[in-house]
Protein backbone atom coordinates (compact mmCIF):
# COMPACT_ATOMS: atom_id res chain seq x y z
CA UNK A 1 0.00 0.00 0.00
CA UNK A 2 1.00 3.24 -1.05
CA UNK A 3 2.23 5.77 2.11
CA UNK A 4 -0.84 8.09 3.36
CA UNK A 5 0.01 11.96 3.80
CA UNK A 6 -2.97 14.05 4.83
CA UNK A 7 -2.22 17.98 4.34
CA UNK A 8 -2.91 19.93 7.59
CA UNK A 9 -3.68 23.46 7.05
CA UNK A 10 -3.52 25.69 10.62
CA UNK A 11 -4.45 28.44 12.00
CA UNK A 12 -2.62 30.36 14.57
CA UNK A 13 -0.78 27.11 16.00
CA UNK A 14 -4.14 25.47 16.06
CA UNK A 15 -4.86 22.65 13.20
CA UNK A 16 -8.24 23.29 11.18
CA UNK A 17 -11.23 21.53 12.14
CA UNK A 18 -10.46 18.73 8.86
CA UNK A 19 -7.31 17.61 10.40
CA UNK A 20 -9.46 15.01 12.46
CA UNK A 21 -11.42 14.50 9.39
CA UNK A 22 -8.32 13.63 6.99
CA UNK A 23 -6.71 11.48 9.25
CA UNK A 24 -10.15 9.19 10.04
CA UNK A 25 -10.56 9.37 5.89
CA UNK A 26 -6.83 8.13 5.21
CA UNK A 27 -7.33 4.84 7.92
CA UNK A 28 -10.35 4.22 5.65
CA UNK A 29 -7.91 4.25 2.95
CA UNK A 30 -5.73 1.77 4.80
CA UNK A 31 -6.30 1.04 8.71
CA UNK A 32 -3.60 -0.51 9.39
CA UNK A 33 -1.14 2.71 8.34
CA UNK A 34 -0.30 5.46 10.40
CA UNK A 35 -0.64 8.66 7.93
CA UNK A 36 1.80 11.34 7.87
CA UNK A 37 0.92 14.58 8.61
CA UNK A 38 2.09 17.01 6.04
CA UNK A 39 2.60 21.10 6.98
CA UNK A 40 3.66 23.93 5.57
CA UNK A 41 4.19 27.35 7.56
CA UNK A 42 6.39 29.05 9.66
CA UNK A 43 7.84 30.00 12.84
CA UNK A 44 6.38 29.20 16.36
CA UNK A 45 3.04 28.68 15.31
CA UNK A 46 4.51 26.13 12.77
CA UNK A 47 6.06 24.23 15.40
CA UNK A 48 3.13 24.35 17.71
CA UNK A 49 0.83 22.91 15.46
CA UNK A 50 3.77 20.45 14.32
CA UNK A 51 3.73 19.19 18.19
CA UNK A 52 0.03 18.99 18.66
CA UNK A 53 0.08 16.78 15.55
CA UNK A 54 2.11 14.05 17.51
CA UNK A 55 -0.31 12.84 19.37
CA UNK A 56 -2.29 11.76 16.09
CA UNK A 57 0.85 11.05 13.59
CA UNK A 58 3.90 8.84 14.09
CA UNK A 59 5.42 11.11 11.88
CA UNK A 60 4.75 14.81 11.12
CA UNK A 61 6.45 16.41 7.95
CA UNK A 62 7.03 20.20 8.54
CA UNK A 63 8.18 22.36 5.68
CA UNK A 64 9.15 25.66 7.06
CA UNK A 65 10.04 28.89 5.36
CA UNK A 66 9.33 32.50 5.40
CA UNK A 67 7.80 31.89 1.86
CA UNK A 68 5.26 29.35 3.45
CA UNK A 69 3.77 31.97 5.93
CA UNK A 70 0.69 32.78 4.19
CA UNK A 71 -0.97 29.84 2.57
CA UNK A 72 -0.63 30.69 -1.25
CA UNK A 73 -1.42 27.67 -2.91
CA UNK A 74 0.98 27.91 -5.90
CA UNK A 75 3.86 27.87 -3.50
CA UNK A 76 2.31 25.32 -0.83
CA UNK A 77 1.58 22.95 -3.94
CA UNK A 78 5.90 23.60 -5.06
CA UNK A 79 6.65 21.98 -1.63
CA UNK A 80 4.78 19.22 -1.39
CA UNK A 81 4.89 18.54 -4.65
CA UNK A 82 9.28 18.57 -3.98
CA UNK A 83 8.97 16.56 -0.88
CA UNK A 84 5.82 14.10 -1.23
CA UNK A 85 7.57 10.50 -2.56
CA UNK A 86 5.94 9.61 -6.40
CA UNK A 87 3.24 6.76 -5.70
CA UNK A 88 2.03 8.95 -2.80
CA UNK A 89 -1.67 8.98 -1.55
CA UNK A 90 -2.17 12.61 -0.43
CA UNK A 91 -5.66 13.86 1.17
CA UNK A 92 -6.39 17.23 1.26
CA UNK A 93 -9.65 19.48 2.60
CA UNK A 94 -11.77 20.22 -0.45
CA UNK A 95 -12.26 23.60 1.06
CA UNK A 96 -11.51 26.99 -0.51
CA UNK A 97 -7.91 26.45 -0.24
CA UNK A 98 -8.04 22.43 -1.32
CA UNK A 99 -9.62 23.96 -4.88
CA UNK A 100 -6.73 26.02 -5.09
CA UNK A 101 -4.36 23.61 -4.17
CA UNK A 102 -5.07 19.66 -5.03
CA UNK A 103 -6.00 19.70 -9.23
CA UNK A 104 -2.51 20.93 -9.62
CA UNK A 105 -0.78 19.01 -6.85
CA UNK A 106 -2.12 16.26 -9.00
CA UNK A 107 -0.83 17.10 -12.16
CA UNK A 108 2.88 17.54 -10.80
CA UNK A 109 2.58 14.66 -9.09
CA UNK A 110 1.77 12.40 -12.29
CA UNK A 111 -1.21 10.98 -10.11
CA UNK A 112 -4.72 10.67 -10.19
CA UNK A 113 -7.23 13.30 -8.17
CA UNK A 114 -10.25 12.40 -6.26
CA UNK A 115 -12.39 15.60 -5.65
CA UNK A 116 -15.18 16.26 -2.93
CA UNK A 117 -14.90 12.70 -1.49
CA UNK A 118 -17.94 11.95 0.65
CA UNK A 119 -16.93 8.17 1.28
CA UNK A 120 -14.16 5.66 1.00
CA UNK A 121 -15.68 2.37 0.73
CA UNK A 122 -12.05 0.89 0.52
CA UNK A 123 -9.10 -0.89 -1.66
CA UNK A 124 -8.99 -3.85 -4.24
CA UNK A 125 -5.54 -3.93 -5.66
CA UNK A 126 -4.57 -0.73 -7.28
CA UNK A 127 -8.88 0.65 -7.22
CA UNK A 128 -9.93 2.31 -4.41
CA UNK A 129 -13.67 2.98 -4.62
CA UNK A 130 -15.02 5.74 -3.68
CA UNK A 131 -18.41 8.32 -3.58
CA UNK A 132 -18.31 11.47 -4.96
CA UNK A 133 -22.09 13.54 -5.50
CA UNK A 134 -23.09 15.72 -8.58
CA UNK A 135 -25.23 17.70 -9.69
CA UNK A 136 -26.13 19.61 -6.58
CA UNK A 137 -26.21 16.30 -4.24
CA UNK A 138 -29.18 15.11 -5.98
CA UNK A 139 -27.78 12.04 -7.00
CA UNK A 140 -24.51 9.76 -5.90
CA UNK A 141 -21.87 8.48 -7.92
CA UNK A 142 -19.44 5.68 -6.96
CA UNK A 143 -16.33 5.87 -8.89
CA UNK A 144 -13.09 4.24 -8.94
CA UNK A 145 -10.04 6.10 -8.67
CA UNK A 146 -6.61 4.50 -10.39
CA UNK A 147 -4.29 4.67 -7.50
CA UNK A 148 -1.02 2.83 -8.87
CA UNK A 149 0.53 6.07 -9.84
CA UNK A 150 -0.44 7.81 -6.45
CA UNK A 151 -3.52 9.88 -5.76
CA UNK A 152 -4.89 13.37 -4.34
CA UNK A 153 -8.05 12.68 -3.07
CA UNK A 154 -10.06 15.96 -1.95
CA UNK A 155 -12.03 15.07 1.28
CA UNK A 156 -15.29 17.08 1.61
CA UNK A 157 -15.15 19.09 5.16
CA UNK A 158 -17.92 17.23 7.21
CA UNK A 159 -18.14 14.13 5.92
CA UNK A 160 -15.74 11.85 7.72
CA UNK A 161 -16.27 11.44 11.53
CA UNK A 162 -13.00 11.85 13.61
CA UNK A 163 -11.97 8.89 15.24
CA UNK A 164 -10.26 7.99 18.59
CA UNK A 165 -7.19 6.69 18.36
CA UNK A 166 -4.29 5.88 21.25
CA UNK A 167 -1.51 8.40 20.95
CA UNK A 168 0.75 7.99 18.28
CA UNK A 169 3.61 9.40 19.97
CA UNK A 170 5.14 10.83 16.86
CA UNK A 171 8.11 12.74 15.72
CA UNK A 172 8.12 15.83 14.00
CA UNK A 173 10.54 15.51 10.76
CA UNK A 174 12.11 18.38 9.11
CA UNK A 175 11.91 18.24 5.20
CA UNK A 176 12.54 21.81 4.62
CA UNK A 177 15.80 21.42 3.12
CA UNK A 178 14.42 18.90 0.55
CA UNK A 179 12.76 22.35 -0.64
CA UNK A 180 14.42 24.68 -3.26
CA UNK A 181 13.75 28.09 -2.88
CA UNK A 182 10.05 29.20 -3.51
CA UNK A 183 8.54 32.03 -6.05
CA UNK A 184 5.43 31.95 -7.70
CA UNK A 185 3.42 33.80 -10.59
CA UNK A 186 0.97 34.69 -8.14
CA UNK A 187 1.85 36.66 -4.77
CA UNK A 188 -0.56 37.09 -1.78
CA UNK A 189 -1.73 40.73 -1.33
CA UNK A 190 -4.11 41.21 1.84
CA UNK A 191 -7.46 39.76 3.06
CA UNK A 192 -10.20 42.26 3.32
CA UNK A 193 -12.27 40.99 5.68
CA UNK A 194 -16.48 40.29 4.67
CA UNK A 195 -18.92 43.39 5.93
CA UNK A 196 -21.29 42.22 8.63
CA UNK A 197 -24.52 44.64 7.12
CA UNK A 198 -27.61 46.13 8.71
CA UNK A 199 -28.44 42.74 10.16
CA UNK A 200 -26.75 40.75 11.55
CA UNK A 201 -28.40 36.77 11.16
CA UNK A 202 -25.70 35.37 13.37
CA UNK A 203 -27.33 37.33 16.43
CA UNK A 204 -31.08 35.89 15.46
CA UNK A 205 -32.88 32.20 16.78
CA UNK A 206 -35.13 32.37 13.72
CA UNK A 207 -34.48 32.72 10.25
CA UNK A 208 -36.24 32.42 7.23
CA UNK A 209 -34.02 31.75 4.41
CA UNK A 210 -34.58 31.81 0.46
CA UNK A 211 -33.11 30.67 -1.96
CA UNK A 212 -32.93 29.79 -5.91
CA UNK A 213 -37.06 29.44 -5.84
CA UNK A 214 -37.12 33.13 -4.32
CA UNK A 215 -37.03 33.63 -8.39
CA UNK A 216 -36.72 37.23 -8.56
CA UNK A 217 -36.37 40.75 -6.26
CA UNK A 218 -39.52 41.21 -6.40
CA UNK A 219 -40.68 38.27 -4.18
CA UNK A 220 -38.26 39.00 -1.34
CA UNK A 221 -41.02 40.77 0.01
CA UNK A 222 -42.76 37.63 0.54
CA UNK A 223 -40.06 36.09 3.00
CA UNK A 224 -39.86 39.59 4.83
CA UNK A 225 -43.97 39.33 5.24
CA UNK A 226 -43.03 36.04 6.74
CA UNK A 227 -40.09 37.13 8.88
CA UNK A 228 -42.02 40.06 10.44
CA UNK A 229 -44.82 37.34 11.06
CA UNK A 230 -42.23 35.21 13.19
CA UNK A 231 -40.20 37.63 14.78
CA UNK A 232 -37.53 36.15 12.69
CA UNK A 233 -34.95 37.96 10.07
CA UNK A 234 -34.20 37.25 6.34
CA UNK A 235 -31.00 35.18 5.44
CA UNK A 236 -30.34 33.41 1.61
CA UNK A 237 -28.80 30.85 0.12
CA UNK A 238 -25.80 31.71 -2.54
CA UNK A 239 -27.74 32.30 -5.95
CA UNK A 240 -29.86 34.79 -4.36
CA UNK A 241 -26.98 36.68 -3.54
CA UNK A 242 -25.09 36.30 -7.02
CA UNK A 243 -28.29 37.42 -8.31
CA UNK A 244 -28.00 40.65 -6.57
CA UNK A 245 -31.64 40.00 -4.97
CA UNK A 246 -29.84 39.89 -1.10
CA UNK A 247 -26.80 41.49 0.53
CA UNK A 248 -23.88 39.45 1.16
CA UNK A 249 -23.74 39.47 4.15
CA UNK A 250 -27.22 37.30 4.17
CA UNK A 251 -25.55 34.62 3.10
CA UNK A 252 -25.21 31.40 4.97
CA UNK A 253 -22.95 28.98 3.82
CA UNK A 254 -19.22 28.23 4.01
CA UNK A 255 -18.65 31.40 1.58
CA UNK A 256 -21.29 33.16 3.93
CA UNK A 257 -21.96 33.63 7.42
CA UNK A 258 -22.24 30.60 9.75
CA UNK A 259 -25.41 30.64 12.14
CA UNK A 260 -26.98 29.32 15.00
CA UNK A 261 -30.57 29.41 15.23
CA UNK A 262 -33.16 27.47 16.89
CA UNK A 263 -35.51 27.21 14.12
CA UNK A 264 -34.19 27.83 10.36
CA UNK A 265 -37.00 27.88 7.91
CA UNK A 266 -35.22 26.67 4.21
CA UNK A 267 -37.26 28.23 1.60
CA UNK A 268 -36.56 27.35 -1.91
CA UNK A 269 -33.11 26.10 -1.01
CA UNK A 270 -31.73 22.83 -2.46
CA UNK A 271 -29.76 22.31 0.11
CA UNK A 272 -26.22 22.29 -0.97
CA UNK A 273 -23.07 21.29 1.23
CA UNK A 274 -21.35 24.11 0.73
CA UNK A 275 -24.95 26.15 2.37
CA UNK A 276 -25.84 23.05 5.33
CA UNK A 277 -21.94 24.18 6.17
CA UNK A 278 -22.70 27.32 7.37
CA UNK A 279 -25.62 26.18 9.49
CA UNK A 280 -24.21 25.30 13.04
CA UNK A 281 -26.22 24.40 16.02
CA UNK A 282 -28.18 21.71 15.04
CA UNK A 283 -31.54 23.85 14.56
CA UNK A 284 -34.85 22.12 13.73
CA UNK A 285 -35.04 22.45 9.95
CA UNK A 286 -38.13 23.69 7.75
CA UNK A 287 -37.82 22.90 3.95
CA UNK A 288 -40.10 24.13 1.48
CA UNK A 289 -39.42 23.52 -1.55
CA UNK A 290 -41.28 22.38 -4.66
CA UNK A 291 -38.33 19.91 -6.02
CA UNK A 292 -39.29 16.42 -4.12
CA UNK A 293 -36.28 15.13 -4.64
CA UNK A 294 -33.97 18.33 -3.15
CA UNK A 295 -31.37 17.20 -0.91
CA UNK A 296 -32.49 19.57 1.89
CA UNK A 297 -35.44 17.08 2.84
CA UNK A 298 -32.42 14.59 4.16
CA UNK A 299 -31.59 16.60 6.34
CA UNK A 300 -34.26 18.66 7.01
CA UNK A 301 -36.61 17.82 10.27
CA UNK A 302 -40.16 18.90 8.62
CA UNK A 303 -40.64 18.92 4.56
CA UNK A 304 -43.31 20.29 2.39
CA UNK A 305 -43.11 20.11 -0.91
CA UNK A 306 -44.71 23.76 -2.37
CA UNK A 307 -43.92 26.59 -4.28
CA UNK A 308 -42.52 28.75 -1.82
CA UNK A 309 -44.48 31.78 -3.79
CA UNK A 310 -47.56 30.18 -2.70
CA UNK A 311 -47.18 28.85 0.31
CA UNK A 312 -45.00 31.46 2.49
CA UNK A 313 -48.06 34.20 1.80
CA UNK A 314 -50.70 31.10 3.40
CA UNK A 315 -48.13 30.45 5.77
CA UNK A 316 -47.82 34.34 7.37
CA UNK A 317 -51.31 34.95 6.90
CA UNK A 318 -52.04 31.81 9.34
CA UNK A 319 -49.43 33.01 11.74
CA UNK A 320 -51.31 36.23 11.84
CA UNK A 321 -54.67 34.78 12.52
CA UNK A 322 -53.08 32.43 15.22
CA UNK A 323 -50.79 34.77 16.86
CA UNK A 324 -52.91 37.49 16.11
CA UNK A 325 -50.39 40.24 17.80
CA UNK A 326 -48.94 43.43 16.74
CA UNK A 327 -45.36 42.64 15.75
CA UNK A 328 -42.71 43.34 18.18
CA UNK A 329 -40.35 46.19 17.74
CA UNK A 330 -36.48 45.36 17.17
CA UNK A 331 -37.43 41.87 15.57
CA UNK A 332 -38.07 43.25 12.38
CA UNK A 333 -36.07 41.85 9.48
CA UNK B 1 -5.90 40.83 -23.96
CA UNK B 2 -6.31 37.82 -25.55
CA UNK B 3 -9.18 35.54 -23.77
CA UNK B 4 -9.98 31.83 -23.90
CA UNK B 5 -12.83 30.93 -21.97
CA UNK B 6 -13.26 26.60 -21.56
CA UNK B 7 -17.04 26.41 -21.16
CA UNK B 8 -19.57 22.88 -20.15
CA UNK B 9 -22.84 22.14 -21.57
CA UNK B 10 -24.59 19.88 -18.49
CA UNK B 11 -28.10 19.79 -17.36
CA UNK B 12 -29.59 22.15 -15.33
CA UNK B 13 -30.30 21.02 -11.74
CA UNK B 14 -32.88 24.50 -11.13
CA UNK B 15 -35.24 22.78 -13.81
CA UNK B 16 -34.54 19.22 -13.70
CA UNK B 17 -35.30 16.87 -11.10
CA UNK B 18 -32.82 14.35 -11.05
CA UNK B 19 -33.51 10.57 -11.37
CA UNK B 20 -32.16 6.95 -12.14
CA UNK B 21 -32.53 5.23 -15.51
CA UNK B 22 -34.92 1.93 -15.00
CA UNK B 23 -31.62 0.35 -14.73
CA UNK B 24 -30.33 2.79 -11.98
CA UNK B 25 -26.85 2.72 -12.80
CA UNK B 26 -27.25 6.27 -14.56
CA UNK B 27 -29.04 9.16 -14.78
CA UNK B 28 -32.40 9.54 -16.81
CA UNK B 29 -31.22 11.62 -19.81
CA UNK B 30 -34.18 12.14 -22.19
CA UNK B 31 -36.15 14.47 -21.05
CA UNK B 32 -33.53 16.70 -19.36
CA UNK B 33 -33.58 20.42 -20.37
CA UNK B 34 -29.25 21.62 -20.85
CA UNK B 35 -27.62 25.12 -20.25
CA UNK B 36 -24.37 26.50 -20.25
CA UNK B 37 -23.03 25.94 -16.83
CA UNK B 38 -23.84 28.87 -14.92
CA UNK B 39 -20.10 29.33 -13.55
CA UNK B 40 -19.17 29.55 -17.21
CA UNK B 41 -21.93 32.01 -18.12
CA UNK B 42 -20.04 34.64 -15.85
CA UNK B 43 -16.36 33.48 -16.76
CA UNK B 44 -17.78 34.67 -20.31
CA UNK B 45 -19.32 37.80 -19.13
CA UNK B 46 -16.00 39.05 -17.04
CA UNK B 47 -13.64 38.15 -20.52
CA UNK B 48 -16.32 40.29 -22.12
CA UNK B 49 -15.91 42.88 -19.60
CA UNK B 50 -12.39 42.69 -19.32
CA UNK B 51 -12.12 43.27 -23.18
CA UNK B 52 -14.92 45.79 -23.52
CA UNK B 53 -11.97 47.74 -21.25
CA UNK B 54 -8.71 46.61 -22.60
CA UNK B 55 -9.22 45.44 -26.61
CA UNK B 56 -9.06 41.83 -27.83
CA UNK B 57 -10.96 39.04 -28.18
CA UNK B 58 -12.59 36.40 -26.60
CA UNK B 59 -12.74 32.57 -27.89
CA UNK B 60 -14.86 30.32 -26.21
CA UNK B 61 -14.62 26.36 -26.24
CA UNK B 62 -16.09 23.09 -24.86
CA UNK B 63 -14.96 19.67 -24.85
CA UNK B 64 -18.24 17.33 -26.29
CA UNK B 65 -20.22 16.57 -29.28
CA UNK B 66 -22.71 17.96 -32.06
CA UNK B 67 -25.02 18.75 -28.98
CA UNK B 68 -22.81 20.73 -27.40
CA UNK B 69 -22.45 23.83 -29.93
CA UNK B 70 -25.91 25.12 -28.78
CA UNK B 71 -23.79 26.75 -25.88
CA UNK B 72 -20.79 28.08 -28.20
CA UNK B 73 -23.36 29.55 -30.30
CA UNK B 74 -25.11 31.58 -27.17
CA UNK B 75 -21.80 32.55 -26.04
CA UNK B 76 -21.25 34.39 -29.61
CA UNK B 77 -24.65 35.70 -29.22
CA UNK B 78 -23.16 37.18 -25.95
CA UNK B 79 -20.31 38.75 -27.95
CA UNK B 80 -17.75 36.43 -28.12
CA UNK B 81 -15.87 36.85 -31.04
CA UNK B 82 -14.66 33.10 -31.82
CA UNK B 83 -15.80 29.61 -30.55
CA UNK B 84 -14.39 26.07 -31.25
CA UNK B 85 -15.62 22.85 -30.60
CA UNK B 86 -13.29 20.27 -29.53
CA UNK B 87 -14.69 16.96 -30.08
CA UNK B 88 -13.41 13.11 -30.90
CA UNK B 89 -15.09 9.72 -29.97
CA UNK B 90 -11.61 9.47 -28.28
CA UNK B 91 -12.42 12.04 -25.97
CA UNK B 92 -15.49 10.15 -24.54
CA UNK B 93 -15.29 9.13 -20.82
CA UNK B 94 -12.72 11.28 -20.41
CA UNK B 95 -11.83 12.26 -16.29
CA UNK B 96 -10.43 15.90 -15.41
CA UNK B 97 -7.04 15.22 -16.03
CA UNK B 98 -8.40 13.89 -19.92
CA UNK B 99 -10.34 16.81 -19.81
CA UNK B 100 -7.40 19.56 -18.99
CA UNK B 101 -5.10 17.73 -21.36
CA UNK B 102 -7.35 18.27 -24.67
CA UNK B 103 -7.51 22.34 -23.17
CA UNK B 104 -3.63 22.07 -23.15
CA UNK B 105 -3.56 20.89 -26.87
CA UNK B 106 -6.07 23.73 -27.93
CA UNK B 107 -4.05 26.49 -25.72
CA UNK B 108 -1.04 25.29 -27.69
CA UNK B 109 -2.16 25.98 -31.01
CA UNK B 110 -2.97 29.52 -30.30
CA UNK B 111 -1.70 32.59 -28.09
CA UNK B 112 -4.05 33.35 -24.76
CA UNK B 113 -3.31 36.01 -22.58
CA UNK B 114 -6.06 35.02 -19.90
CA UNK B 115 -7.67 30.91 -20.13
CA UNK B 116 -10.91 31.47 -17.67
CA UNK B 117 -12.66 28.45 -16.63
CA UNK B 118 -16.25 28.41 -14.25
CA UNK B 119 -15.49 27.32 -10.69
CA UNK B 120 -16.83 23.94 -11.03
CA UNK B 121 -19.51 22.10 -13.41
CA UNK B 122 -22.12 19.51 -12.47
CA UNK B 123 -19.82 16.96 -11.19
CA UNK B 124 -18.40 19.52 -8.26
CA UNK B 125 -15.16 18.34 -8.85
CA UNK B 126 -13.52 21.75 -9.61
CA UNK B 127 -10.32 20.49 -11.26
CA UNK B 128 -9.92 21.16 -15.12
CA UNK B 129 -8.94 25.04 -14.48
CA UNK B 130 -6.20 23.67 -11.92
CA UNK B 131 -4.97 20.88 -14.02
CA UNK B 132 -4.79 23.39 -17.22
CA UNK B 133 -2.82 25.36 -15.12
CA UNK B 134 -0.20 23.23 -13.87
CA UNK B 135 0.34 21.26 -17.27
CA UNK B 136 0.77 24.93 -19.08
CA UNK B 137 2.87 25.50 -15.80
CA UNK B 138 1.29 28.91 -15.49
CA UNK B 139 0.13 30.72 -12.63
CA UNK B 140 -3.56 29.71 -11.12
CA UNK B 141 -6.00 31.00 -9.13
CA UNK B 142 -9.31 29.09 -8.06
CA UNK B 143 -12.53 31.03 -6.97
CA UNK B 144 -12.04 33.93 -7.95
CA UNK B 145 -14.66 36.63 -7.57
CA UNK B 146 -12.92 40.24 -8.87
CA UNK B 147 -10.68 40.89 -11.62
CA UNK B 148 -8.58 44.13 -12.05
CA UNK B 149 -5.70 44.69 -14.90
CA UNK B 150 -2.96 46.27 -14.11
CA UNK B 151 -0.14 47.20 -15.71
CA UNK B 152 2.76 45.59 -16.77
CA UNK B 153 1.21 42.02 -17.54
CA UNK B 154 -0.21 41.59 -14.59
CA UNK B 155 -3.80 41.32 -13.12
CA UNK B 156 -4.97 41.90 -9.87
CA UNK B 157 -7.63 39.33 -8.40
CA UNK B 158 -9.66 38.52 -5.55
CA UNK B 159 -10.62 35.32 -4.12
CA UNK B 160 -13.20 34.12 -2.23
CA UNK B 161 -12.44 32.09 1.21
CA UNK B 162 -14.22 31.32 4.02
CA UNK B 163 -16.65 33.20 5.62
CA UNK B 164 -17.51 35.35 2.91
CA UNK B 165 -13.63 37.20 3.19
CA UNK B 166 -11.84 37.86 0.27
CA UNK B 167 -7.65 37.18 -0.95
CA UNK B 168 -6.39 39.73 -2.97
CA UNK B 169 -3.45 38.37 -4.90
CA UNK B 170 -1.49 39.47 -7.79
CA UNK B 171 -1.11 37.25 -10.64
CA UNK B 172 1.30 37.03 -13.65
CA UNK B 173 0.00 36.51 -17.47
CA UNK B 174 -0.64 34.02 -19.15
CA UNK B 175 -2.37 32.51 -15.96
CA UNK B 176 -5.39 30.25 -15.46
CA UNK B 177 -8.08 31.41 -13.37
CA UNK B 178 -11.48 29.71 -12.16
CA UNK B 179 -14.58 31.53 -11.84
CA UNK B 180 -17.06 31.96 -8.89
CA UNK B 181 -20.52 32.79 -9.49
CA UNK B 182 -21.64 36.34 -8.18
CA UNK B 183 -18.44 38.03 -9.98
CA UNK B 184 -20.55 39.89 -12.76
CA UNK B 185 -24.19 40.42 -14.14
CA UNK B 186 -24.23 38.11 -17.13
CA UNK B 187 -26.14 39.87 -20.41
CA UNK B 188 -29.23 38.42 -21.06
CA UNK B 189 -29.21 36.44 -24.06
CA UNK B 190 -32.55 36.65 -26.32
CA UNK B 191 -33.81 34.06 -29.12
CA UNK B 192 -32.85 37.10 -31.39
CA UNK B 193 -29.64 37.23 -30.58
CA UNK B 194 -28.74 33.73 -31.01
CA UNK B 195 -30.34 33.65 -34.68
CA UNK B 196 -28.50 36.19 -35.53
CA UNK B 197 -24.92 33.78 -34.91
CA UNK B 198 -27.04 31.23 -36.12
CA UNK B 199 -24.78 31.32 -39.69
CA UNK B 200 -21.78 31.72 -37.95
CA UNK B 201 -19.16 29.24 -38.55
CA UNK B 202 -18.04 27.17 -35.36
CA UNK B 203 -14.85 24.57 -36.70
CA UNK B 204 -14.50 21.16 -35.00
CA UNK B 205 -11.18 20.23 -34.02
CA UNK B 206 -10.34 16.53 -33.06
CA UNK B 207 -7.43 14.62 -31.45
CA UNK B 208 -6.03 14.61 -34.97
CA UNK B 209 -6.00 18.57 -35.15
CA UNK B 210 -4.63 18.81 -31.86
CA UNK B 211 -1.97 16.34 -31.98
CA UNK B 212 -3.49 14.34 -29.20
CA UNK B 213 -2.67 10.56 -28.62
CA UNK B 214 -6.16 8.77 -28.42
CA UNK B 215 -4.48 6.44 -25.93
CA UNK B 216 -3.36 9.47 -23.21
CA UNK B 217 -7.55 10.47 -23.06
CA UNK B 218 -10.89 9.07 -22.34
CA UNK B 219 -11.98 6.38 -21.03
CA UNK B 220 -8.34 4.68 -21.89
CA UNK B 221 -6.25 7.82 -20.53
CA UNK B 222 -8.43 8.30 -17.47
CA UNK B 223 -7.55 7.59 -13.94
CA UNK B 224 -11.11 8.05 -12.36
CA UNK B 225 -13.92 6.01 -13.55
CA UNK B 226 -17.69 6.67 -12.89
CA UNK B 227 -19.26 3.05 -12.26
CA UNK B 228 -22.93 3.85 -11.33
CA UNK B 229 -25.19 6.49 -9.86
CA UNK B 230 -27.04 5.79 -6.78
CA UNK B 231 -29.82 7.88 -4.46
CA UNK B 232 -28.34 8.80 -1.17
CA UNK B 233 -29.88 7.26 1.96
CA UNK B 234 -32.08 9.99 2.90
CA UNK B 235 -30.29 9.60 6.10
CA UNK B 236 -32.77 10.46 9.13
CA UNK B 237 -34.62 12.12 6.44
CA UNK B 238 -37.87 15.00 6.67
CA UNK B 239 -41.61 14.32 8.24
CA UNK B 240 -43.48 15.19 5.14
CA UNK B 241 -46.56 17.31 5.91
CA UNK B 242 -49.21 16.51 3.15
CA UNK B 243 -52.92 17.85 2.79
CA UNK B 244 -54.42 20.93 2.00
CA UNK B 245 -52.68 24.32 2.47
CA UNK B 246 -54.84 25.10 5.41
CA UNK B 247 -53.95 21.10 7.27
CA UNK B 248 -50.44 21.71 5.87
CA UNK B 249 -50.12 25.34 8.01
CA UNK B 250 -52.01 24.35 10.61
CA UNK B 251 -49.60 21.74 11.36
CA UNK B 252 -46.54 23.87 10.83
CA UNK B 253 -47.67 26.30 12.73
CA UNK B 254 -47.96 23.94 15.93
CA UNK B 255 -44.59 22.49 15.04
CA UNK B 256 -43.00 25.98 15.10
CA UNK B 257 -44.97 27.00 18.70
CA UNK B 258 -43.14 24.06 20.31
CA UNK B 259 -40.13 24.52 18.32
CA UNK B 260 -39.34 28.47 19.23
CA UNK B 261 -40.10 29.38 15.93
CA UNK B 262 -43.15 31.92 16.63
CA UNK B 263 -41.68 35.25 18.98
Amino acid sequence: MARIFVYVVHKSGVPDDSAPELLAAARRIDPAQSPTALLTGCGAELEAVCGALTASCQEVWKIAGEALAYPNAELVRKALAAVVPPGSIVLVAHSHFGVDLAPGLSIRMNAAYAPDVVEIEGVTGAALKLVRQEFGGQVSAHVRCDISGGAVIGVRPGAFKPIESAPAGGQVIDKSADVGPLTAGRRYLETVVAETGAVDITKHQVLVSIGRGIQGEENVPIAEELAEAMGAAVSCSRPVVDAKWMEKSRQVGSSGKTVKPKVYMACGISGSFQHLAGLKGNPFIVAINKNPKAPIFRVADVGIVADILEFLPQLTNRIREECAVPAKGGHRS
Amino acid sequence: MEILVCAKRVPDTSENEIELDRAGTDIERDELVYSINEPDNYAVEEALQLVDRTGGTVTVTTVGAEDDEEILRREMAMGAHHAVLLSDEAFEGSDGRGNAAILKAFVQKGKYDLILTGVQADDGAAQVGGMLAAMLDYPFAALVNSIEVLDGGKLKIGREIEGGNREINEIDLPCVLSIQTGINEPRYVGMRGIRQVASREIPTFDAGDLGIDPDTVGEAGAKLERLDYFIPAMGKGAEMLEGSPEEITGKLVELLKVKGGLN
